[in-house]
């Protein structure tokens, strides 16, 4: 057995979980069946706007079918959103009601109008047929500008306005006063793409009460089975959390998508208490495109004004944000404080306003996903900074480097309310020019147009805040939830340990990184600890894992939990060696005397814990197990430079990535193949929208980008290699020094994957292309270059 | 997916037996689109009659053809070395439709019963003046293609096997749908002699078509020059999210110029 010397912190140790899943051993929930359970289809609408009334009488005498359920029949509280944005007036955003089951009136095609459960799905599916359903069709609000004025129609009738709310961020006087004493202003309108998150895994979920004991279980395909059971429990069907439990096992991807509580869950949870059998839906692919929530749909003017030399003096930003037909559960925070909070990026710009406007229309609820605002707020400003050094002749990386926040200036107070604690964007710089060899690109542009193409290189200098997040900050910005982190560190009799922890993974690698951090701190290896999650009956109160938060505060919990066991640990060994706690070290996993050559591993030290025979009984209880919880001081910045290299043949608008180089901080580093991993990943996501993903929808609301075969994921043959790389600045105030690494591939590289377009067809005349750079769209923006 | 009956005959006359049974029978090939056209319900055949074991799979390669069995698989014609040596484009193209495993069960003959307009196979079944034998006649390649989905098969046929006269040079080349990967234009250009026959998939509402415009212009001179100003008219192409008509109308030309600088430097 390998000690925790090579498996501990910055060792690319192989992944724990990946031999379950290469073997097909995994356990998805929809691996899980219960006894005597039923299955339910979901009937949703295949009408945009709509009055509905239907009727259930022939369906529900169908062979197999157990009962069919209604709007009017789940009379619970609505599906809630958890964090409430006010307007700059002081209003509240208005929360119109989401049931889990549309009543008399739908506004988004896929939205829920019937459950059918039944003893097979083919029999909930047949009978869902003979369900009649009548629409009277109401007009149709898909675009947000069309929104912002109520005669066009309202989603919900009762708030009178599409407009959730009308919010602000900045001083506007001082954007104003410098705007008007500027050299230059450079605009630009941007449209970011909305996705559609596609995780691996569709969302299932699997109702099972117990009426002995009355109590429920719910598994479910959920980054955060805790959030999930306070939502749930609490605010839709009012169950205790004792009688609640809630299993997230292995999930399949998320990127967001199944952070939010989803009517589905509530609904196999409620109707197995109703029919008293346990209750599973697995959504298939093409319901996933309609019902899981979509990512981004901004639609931003800019204006950055800047001096002679090009030093940025005000940025001015106006947002509409759709929000879909329903507040889901995040996605009043996304495109303001997790967007318009990041608007300075790496810059020192002093003077930022920002106003967002977020919009209902009758589409797909839109929230987070992989970056969640962040990738919107880099979108626009390395859209605008290129721009910007265009138009004045400075060149893509001068103007970065002139504005760039200087090294010495961290701690950095930004105008926008966050304040980063360090970084070094000089460095990432430097590091990514090398390693995307920039100084010889004009030989490769040269090549290109011998051939008769064009090269483009763009760049992106970042910075996103991750590390979700301080509690006290976010709890004054409106979240209903606190954001900390727990764990406990199970160390059993014979040595090894069990972790439980509120993060979840779902991809990530944690049962590895985690391990690591035990490893590297009691110095055994990573085969002696098991990392538990995602289920609340197991773990301590977690909030789970998104926006990049899972090391840098769920790892910092299980410092915390190691501290305390460590420190017991300490007095065990002094009582037993008799010697003073103070003078016990710890050193690869011995607790030594210091200045002696007696110790105790920690394997000895537990098993008195557990066997206290002789043990110091009036200081200390038995055993060595400890818990946690770390609520983390600020946000933390990862940033770093992406650089992308494209070329384009200007007969046919087909754009092929050359380059992708990405050097980021993410602060330490725990697994560097893990962390590699996430940027791979991130990168395909980033590339995706700006190349390839659009969730179209039609006039009518119909979503046309409905399947694999309409919605471009992007595949391996879209790509390169990526040139990855690293430089750390460390996180100042968790005891790791981590940042986050798991959406900074998608934050970053959208904008320089655009600006290669722009910088490629710049001596057409082109400046502008919108994403996702299509051959088509790339075509059509050559040609009316050359028209003009 | 609906109740359904599903048989297995091991020959082509117990399989038109089973379809003349049925009410709705139909015939499954490599499944590649009937399958997930049955899971979405959007098809409810009373009987599902699988060619797989009927004798259909073969390559035969003589000095004047290549004569592939109905259901031979995608992946048996792009890795025949007969049908490389003899027609390289044909094997070429079976090569890059879908994926692995899309091409280890479509098969040629399921494609060309189809006639998806975007599908790669109906180009080369048109400029290769191929003749479709079937259960009970045989058809020129001109008379088989009706349009979108439609060829001149009745309910009950079924294609044995596709005889593609070799000719002296030829090319595919597809622009991929980006999502799909199916052809959202895919030109096949097919030269014997100073006879060229150009046929155009994934651009046309009315399915794959030949542009007797182009294969004039290339029949009296066979180089890019000679189409390079070519107006394909945009009417009746097709018109969607991932293409407009006109882009579809240039890209035929651009195509077809790729197809000839490759003939060209054969």
């Amino acid at each position: 057995m390998p000690d925790g010397s090579s498996t501990g912190i910055g060792v690319s140790v192989k992944r724990k979980e990946d031999y379950r899943f290469l073997v097909g051993e995994g356990k998805y929930t929809d691996d899980i069946n219960r006894p005597n359970q039923t299955y339910s289809y979901m009937l949703r609408s295949n009408s945009a706007h709509a009055n509905f009334s239907l009727n259930i009488e022939n369906a529900s005498k169908l062979k197999g079918v157990v009962k069919i359920f209604v709007g009017e029949d789940m009379e619970v509280g609505g599906i809630p959103c958890g964090w409430q944005v006010d307007s700059k007036d002081g209003t509240p955003m208005r929360e119109p009601a989401h049931p889990p089951i549309a009543k008399n009136k739908v506004r988004y095609v896929g939205e829920i109008i019937a459950v059918i459960i039944a003893d097979s799905i083919e029999e909930a599916k047949n009978a869902a047929e003979l369900v009649d359903v009548n629409y009277k069709d109401i007009p149709v609000i898909i675009n947000m500008k069309d929104a912002l004025e109520a005669k066009n129609g309202l989603v919900h009738d009762e708030i009178e306005t599409n407009i959730c709310y009308d919010w602000e961020i900045g001083d506007s006087s001082a954007v104003d006063l410098a705007m008007a004493e500027a050299a230059h202003i450079t605009s630009l309108d941007i449209k970011n793409n909305r996705l559609i998150p596609n995780a691996m895994e569709t969302r299932a979920a699997i109702g099972d009460y117990e009426h002995a004991t009355g109590q429920y279980t719910l598994y479910t395909t959920s980054q955060n089975p805790h959030v999930i059971r306070l939502l749930m429990g609490a605010f839709v069907l009012g169950l205790p959390e004792h009688k609640l439990r809630v299993i997230a096992p292995d999930v399949g991807g998320g990127f967001g998508s199944k952070i939010f509580h989803y009517a589905e869950e509530a609904i196999v949870t409620w109707a197995s208490n109703k029919i008293r059998r346990p209750v599973k839906w697995t959504s298939d692919r093409s319901e996933a495109f309609i019902s899981d929530a979509h990512g981004r749909d901004h639609l931003t003017s800019v204006k950055l004004a800047l001096d002679k030399d090009g030093k940025f003096l005000a940025l001015k930003v106006d947002t509409l944000a759709n929000m879909g037909a329903y507040l889901s559960t995040f996605a009043s925070s996304v495109p303001t404080y997790l967007y318009a909070t990041l608007l300075a990026g790496t810059y020192s710009t002093p003077a930022i306003h920002c106003n967002v406007k977020s919009i209902f229309t009758n589409t797909v609820p839109v929230d987070a996903y992989r970056g969640a605002g962040r990738p919107e707020a880099a979108y626009l400003i390395e859209r605008v900074v290129d721009k910007a050094a265009r138009e004045m002749g400075i060149s893509q990386v001068d103007i970065r480097r002139k504005n760039f926040i200087p090294t010495d200036a961290f701690p950095y107070q930004t105008p926008v309310a966050l304040q980063y604690d360090s970084g070094n964007y000089n460095a990432t710089l430097d590091a990514a020019l090398i390693k995307a060899n920039y100084e010889s690109f004009p030989s490769r542009k040269a090549e290109s147009a011998k051939r008769g193409m064009l090269r483009g290189i763009g760049f992106s200098t970042y910075v996103e805040a991750c590390g979700i997040a301080p509690s006290a900050v976010v709890g004054s910005l409106g979240a209903r939830a606190g954001l900390f982190e727990c764990a406990e560190v199970r160390v059993h009799p014979t040595g090894s340990i069990t972790v439980f922890t509120g993060s979840h993974s779902h991809g990530q690698g944690h049962e590895t990184t985690f391990a690591q951090l035990v490893s590297d701190r009691l110095g055994i290896s990573t085969d002696l600890v098991e990392i538990s999650h995602g289920d609340t009956n197991n773990i301590p109160f977690g909030m789970g894992t998104y926006g990049s938060r899972s090391l840098a505060v769920g790892g910092e919990a299980i410092v915390k939990a190691m501290d305390k066991v460590v420190a017991k640990a300490k007095k065990i060994a002094a009582h037993i060696m008799e010697a003073s706690a103070d003078d016990i070290e710890l050193n690869n996993g011995n607790f030594e005397i210091a200045g002696t050559d007696k110790s105790m591993t920690l394997a000895e030290i537990s098993l008195a814990a557990y066997v206290p025979h002789n043990y110091p009984h009036d200081e200390l209880e038995p055993g060595l197990d400890e818990k946690a919880f770390y609520d983390p001081l600020n946000f933390t910045y990862p940033a770093g430079c992406h650089i992308c290299e494209v070329e384009i043949n200007p007969n046919t608008g087909e754009i092929k990535v050359e380059g992708m180089t990405a050097v980021d901080d993410v602060g330490k580093v725990i697994n560097p193949m893990i962390v590699e991993g996430q940027i791979h990943g991130g990168l395909a996501q980033g590339i995706g929208q700006a190349l390839f993903e659009n969730a179209t929808y039609d006039e009518n609301g119909q979503l046309l980008s409905g399947s694999y075969m309409d919605y471009t994921m992007p595949r391996a043959d879209n790509f390169v290699n990526f040139e990855v790389g690293n430089e750390v600045t460390l996180c100042t105030h968790n005891s790791l020094g981590v940042k986050g690494c798991g959406e900074v591939g998608a934050i970053g590289s959208p904008p320089s994957v655009i600006n290669a377009v722009v910088d490629a067809l710049s001596e057409l005349g082109v400046d502008d292309i919108s994403m996702p750079a299509t051959s088509e769209k790339i075509w059509n923006a050559i040609n009316n270059a050359s028209k003009k | 997916m609906y109740d359904l009956e599903y048989t297995k005959p091991e020959n082509i006359k117990n399989a038109v037996i089973d379809f003349d049974k049925s009410n709705d029978g139909k015939y499954l090939a490599g499944g590649m689109t009937l399958i997930p056209t049955l899971k979405a319900r959007l098809s409810s055949p009373d009987v599902l009659i699988d060619l797989k074991s009927a004798n259909l799979n073969s390559i035969t390669v003589t000095s004047s053809n290549v004569v592939v069995g109905s259901m031979t698989k995608h992946s048996e014609v792009a890795n025949s070395k007969e049908i490389t040596r003899s027609i390289p484009s044909l094997s070429n193209l079976a090569g890059r439709i879908g994926d692995h495993m899309v091409r280890n069960s479509g098969t040629i003959g399921g494609s060309v019963a189809n006639n998806d307009p975007s599908a790669c196979y109906p180009s080369a079944v048109l400029a290769l003046g191929a003749t479709v034998t079937t259960d009970q006649r045989s058809i020129s390649s001109i008379d088989f293609f009706k349009g979108m989905f439609e060829t001149c098969l009745k309910p009950n046929e079924i294609i044995t096997e596709i005889s593609f006269p070799i000719p002296d040079k030829s090319a595919y080349i597809k622009f991929p749908n980006p999502a799909s990967r199916y052809a959202m234009v895919g030109v096949f250009v097919a030269k014997t002699g100073s006879d060229v026959k150009v046929a155009i998939t994934g651009a046309s509402e009315d399915g794959v078509f030949r542009s007797s415009e182009i294969e004039k212009a290339l029949s009296s001179d066979f180089s890019i020059e000679s189409i390079q100003d070519i107006q394909i008219k945009s009417e009746g192409l097709i018109n969607d999210m991932h293409a407009s008509r006109n882009y579809r109308a240039h890209l035929i030309i651009e195509m077809t110029k790729r197809a000839v600088v490759k003939i060209n430097s054969i």
